[in-house]
This record gives structure tokens, sequence and C-alpha cells, in this order.
């Protein structure tokens, strides 16, 4: 019993972070219905971005401090200058053109940082945990990490019901024409999206450093499992996006202790399942 | 007296360009009696990647399922002609149309679960499918596991047999893809598929069977990939569930296919080329090689949709594989233009 609870809450805590890669995709989806088969990439560039910042300056929080204009500044211009050209009823521009630059990415940081894993000190955070009966403790980096998807699913969705903001990016996706004719300029309102988008990255790219290791070309496997969150839970929905990534992590944590060598085989499986079952996910939100 | 219009597809490029093509076809096939095995192996993997990437195009050029999972296909192929070969004692070469045959079967589940999704999320969709295979084989250890294993069915043929007849088979196999594509796109499904591309609502309108129609392509872009694979795998003797199912047979594609020129048979094959020139001038630089090619495939999306080949043949009018009906004028019509 203890070790089936156990089980449920690490799957959890591993789902929060999935929750933290996926809610960046989820809002390019609810924005702009843009599939960006880089953003793995960017979150592993981001991870070690936050790595050599923190280098610098002694702090990872410092780090992720000085990262964070820097992923809103890069994300709101590759929004404006690269990717705005590529959206429309084809998928197949703006999937060339980021699974191009997921190749670019992967290669520059191999060349940088070479193919070795690196991690981001955080100061004996990624040890700490917090004991609550015999042989069940929880981390207390998981736990920051699922305290922080929870946090940014809550303020995304605050931030599209309730700000003004939020009514551009709807309007937008409702219907781009009629938004233009009450004054919005949607190249600006795609690249805040996505500005905002690259903030998250910048989250999930940190806290997934701190966490464990990372290396160049992890990112495909981080797009994936951040795609079959957002599927799951349903388009268009953070608080979707959240229950999508808990899913996923309790099963691949399932999977994973019945036989290592099947957990994320037993997640895959699981969506696709899922996808056969409910095709429009979980809590599906018309936009 | 009304003179009559008529409707021609041939062209005067398409009729020398058949013509140049047979007599290229002859001349490669008598490669094994004096080429250097090193060429002929080049050869091998080229027209293994046409292949690939020939389905490829079909598949997302001109029926607009844009897929990041095709590796999917090339692996099971890889691995229908190990399990032929090695476990039931097939002869390896004849193997290689039955592993097609097998991919095929295969697809055909598959693409009920791919066909829920649509655009973006068909891509991403196709690609974690190719990971459960991937997965799934990795932990199988009678096929090898993880490491993979060699295709010990060809034990006891002879190099020069083995190496000629692994010649002919992909030098079949690519003439028959570019002669499949061809002779789909051209056939009445064809026709359906174009005008599908075009606009879905005018064409389901018209009584196109739209998912019949995209269901036929997704099943024979997976034979393609299936052959593809299992050719790829009897000249490399080994097959490994990494290089089996490694979205690089899809970078490589999309970058063939998007260079070349998306929606052009001919793009593709001049894609090809380039793809070959580019490996065998600069693949010695590793990352930064990869680097280039992801940002030419990102440049030429950008600011040259048509690619290399889409220009030329604006430029130039040429068609080598005509795949659209020219409306020809009767002769009196044309004479007063002239």
């Amino acid at each position: 019993m203890l070790s089936f609870l156990d089980t449920l809450v690490q799957g959890v805590l591993l789902g929060g972070l999935y929750a933290l890669f996926a809610l960046g995709q989820s809002l390019l989806f609810g924005v702009m219905r843009l599939t960006n088969t880089a953003h793995g990439d960017f979150i592993i560039l981001s991870a070690f971005v936050a790595w050599s910042l923190a280098v610098v300056t002694g702090s990872p929080w410092l780090a992720l401090i000085v990262l964070l204009p820097l992923a809103f500044a890069g994300g709101y211009l590759l929004q404006r200058l690269v990717l705005n050209g590529t959206i429309g009823k084809d998928p197949m521009r703006s999937l060339v053109v980021t699974f191009g630059l997921a190749i670019v990415i992967q290669n520059v940081l191999q060349q940088i940082y070479t193919a070795d894993p690196r991690s981001i000190d955080s100061g004996g955070l990624n040890t700490a945990t917090f004991q609550l009966a015999e042989g069940f403790s929880i981390g207390a980096l998981p736990l920051l990490i699922f305290a922080a998807a929870l946090a940014l699913t809550v303020g995304l969705q605050l931030l599209f019901d309730r700000t003004d903001l939020g009514r551009a990016f709807r309007a937008v996706s409702d219907d781009r024409e009629a938004a233009e004719l009450m004054g919005l300029d949607h190249r600006h309102v795609y690249a805040l999206a996505t500005g905002i988008a690259f903030l998250v990255v910048a989250f999930a790219g940190t806290l997934h450093g701190m966490k464990t290791t990372v290396s160049a070309t992890d990112g495909p496997s981080l797009l994936l499992y951040a795609f079959e969150a957002v599927i799951i839970g349903g388009m268009g929905s953070f608080y979707g996006t959240l229950v999508g990534g808990m899913l996923l992590g309790v099963t691949q944590d399932i999977g994973f202790r019945i036989d290592p060598g099947w957990g994320i085989w037993t997640g895959h499986v699981v969506f696709l399942g899922a996808l056969l079952l409910r095709p429009s996910g979980l809590f599906p939100r018309t936009r | 007296m009304t003179a009559a219009f008529t409707v021609s597809r041939a062209t005067r490029a398409s009729r020398i360009g058949g013509a140049v093509a047979a007599v290229l076809v002859l001349w490669l096939s008598t490669f094994p009696w004096w080429a250097d095995p090193g060429w002929m192996r080049e050869f091998e993997e080229m027209s293994c990647y046409l292949i690939f990437a020939l389905m490829w195009n079909l598949l997302a050029g001109y029926g607009g399922m844009v897929s990041i999972g095709q590796q999917a296909f090339v692996g099971l192929g890889g691995y229908a002609l190990l399990v032929l070969g090695n476990h039931l004692h097939v002869n390896p070469f004849l193997a290689v149309p039955l592993a097609m045959v097998a991919t095929l079967a295969l697809a055909v589940p598959v693409s009920f679960i791919a066909f829920r999704l649509q655009g973006g999320y068909f891509a991403i969709g196709t690609w974690v499918i190719a990971e459960v295979f991937r997965i799934s084989i990795a932990n199988i250890s009678t096929v090898g596991g993880g490491s993979g294993t060699s295709l010990t069915a060809l034990r006891g043929i002879s190099r020069s047999t083995r190496e000629a007849a692994t010649f002919w088979l992909c030098l079949a196999g690519a003439t028959a893809a570019v002669a499949a594509v061809y002779g789909f796109l051209r056939s009445r499904e064809g026709l359906a598929l174009l005008a599908l591309r075009d606009s879905e609502t005018a064409a389901e309108s018209q009584g196109v069977d739209v998912t019949r129609t995209k269901r036929a392509v997704y099943l024979i872009a997976a034979a393609g990939a299936g052959l593809a694979g299992a050719l790829y795998f009897l000249g490399n003797l080994r097959i490994s569930p990494d290089a089996a199912f490694t979205v690089n047979w899809s970078a490589f594609a999309i970058f063939i296919v998007v260079v070349g020129g998306v929606g052009t048979l001919e793009g593709t094959l001049v894609g090809v080329a380039l793809f070959y020139l580019l490996n065998k001038l600069f693949s010695d630089y590793g990352t930064w090689y990869l680097v280039g090619l992801g940002l030419l495939a990102v440049v030429v999306t950008l600011k040259f949709p048509a690619g290399l080949w889409g220009f030329v043949s604006r430029r130039f009018d040429l068609h080598f594989f005509p795949v659209h009906r020219r409306l020809i004028p009767p002769e009196r019509d044309r004479a007063c233009a002239t």
C-alpha cells in the first residue's frame, strides 16, 4: 500500500515537471495553433544557458532571474522575425522551420558544451528530502517544481481568462481578421504569446537542469512528453495540460516500477490509447 | 469547322527525360561487373534515401500529411527483413519484397491511430508511434535487444554475389519507387490527391473520398519506407533499434524534399543529388555540417518555398515528370499566335 502511494506521489511530482515542459507549448497551440517541434530543444537550450549563468553568478536563482528577460526577448524576436512568416493553413512551413531550428540548436549545443551531460548546481537542494514515513520520502526539488507548475498553470489560465492581453490572445485565436479590425496587430500579439511561452520554457529548463543532468540531444524526448501532456489534457486548457502532465508522470512511474525498460513506453502507449478513446482530450476547450 | 483542342501531359523534356532515365538505369545496372564496390555502396545508400524521400514527398508534399515518424516503417522494414531471414530462413534477397509487404500490413492498424490527429499534431503523434516501436524492439532480446544484431542470413553467400544482388535490388527498388509515385500521381487516385491538397472541401464535394485517398497514400508511403529500410539494412549487414528508428531518416527526407522542391518528383531527385554532394564535401565537419543542413532547410522554406527545382522549372518551364494536364490549342490558332 505504501509503495503504491509512493508510486502515485512520485508520479504526480514527475508530472509537475512534464506540465512545466508542456505549458509553453499549450499556450502556442491555444493562441496560434503552432506546433513548435523545437520546443524541447529550447528547454534544453535554456538549461544550458542557465548552467553557464549559474557558473558566472554562483547561484541558480540569480541565473534564472537573468535568464527570464533574455528568454522573453528571444521568444518575442523568434516569433516576430521567423515564425510569423510560417503560420498558415499548411502546417508544412512551420514544422520544417522549427524542425530545422531543432537540429541547429542540438548541434550548436553539442559543439559548445560537448556531448557530456551536465547538471546545474542547486546547492544541495536536489538531494534534500522530507521523510514522511519509513521508505517514503518526498524530494524538496520535485516538490518545488510541482509548486512552480501549479502556480504557472493558474497564472497562465488567469492571464488568458481575465486580462486584456488574454482577451487579445483569445481574439486572434478565434478570428484573426476580426481581431485586426478591432485594432490588434496579430504579429505583435503572437510574438507576445511566444515571449510568455519562453518565460515558462526558461523556468522549465532551469528547474529540469537542477533536478537532473541534461545533454544536448535530450530535446526531442522532452518535446514528446510535452506534446503528450497537452493532447491528453485537451487542447486550449492549461488546467488540462497540468492534469495531462500528471497522468503521464504517474503512468511512466508505474511502468518504470514494473520494468525500467518499459517506463517511457508505457507513457507513450497510454497516450496513444487516450487518443483512440478520447481524441479531443480530457478537458477540451473550444476556442 | 471547329478545330479540336487536345489535352497532353507529355512535354519534349519528359520524352527526352524518359529516354535518358532508361539509358541511365541500363548503364547503372552494369555496375556490378566493373565498378568500385565503394561507389556501389554509396549508390545503395542514396537509393534508400531517395526511396524514403520520394515517399515522404508523396505523403507530405502531395498528401498534406507532414510526418516526423516515417522512420517507424524504415525500422519495421529492416526488422521484418531480419526476422524473415534470420529466424524464418527465407532467402534474404527474396525477404526484401516480403518485408515491404509485412510493413504495409503493420501500417494498416497504425493508420487508424495516426489519423486521429491532424496537421502539426499528426507530425508529432507519428513520431510517438515510431518511438513506441523503437522501445518495443529494444526490449525484445530475440532480435538483439537494444544493441542490435547482424544479418546472419547472409552467411554462406559469396561476397561478390551479395554485393551484386544488393546493388540490383537497390537499383530496382529506386526505379520502381520513382515509377510507382509517378504512376500513382497520374492515376485517378492521384488526381483526387492533388485536388485534396488544394482544397479538401471542394474535392469532397466532387466525390473524392478524403479518408480513403489519404489512407491509400499513407499506406503506399509506409510500404515504400519499409522497402527503404529492408534495402538499407541488407546493405548494412547489421541493424539496431537506434539506427533503424532514428528521427534522422525524417530529418534527411525533410531536407531533401524541401531544398529540392516540395511537391514535385524532380525536386526529390535534385534534393538527393544535392544531399549526396553536401555529404561528400562537408560531412567531415560533423556538427557544423548538420547545423548547415538545418539552416539551409530553414532559409529555403522561408525565402524559396518552391525549392531548387521549383525555381528552375518555373524559370525554364521544364517538366521531366509532368503530372498536370496541359491544354494544347489546335494547329490553326497556334499558327495565328506565332
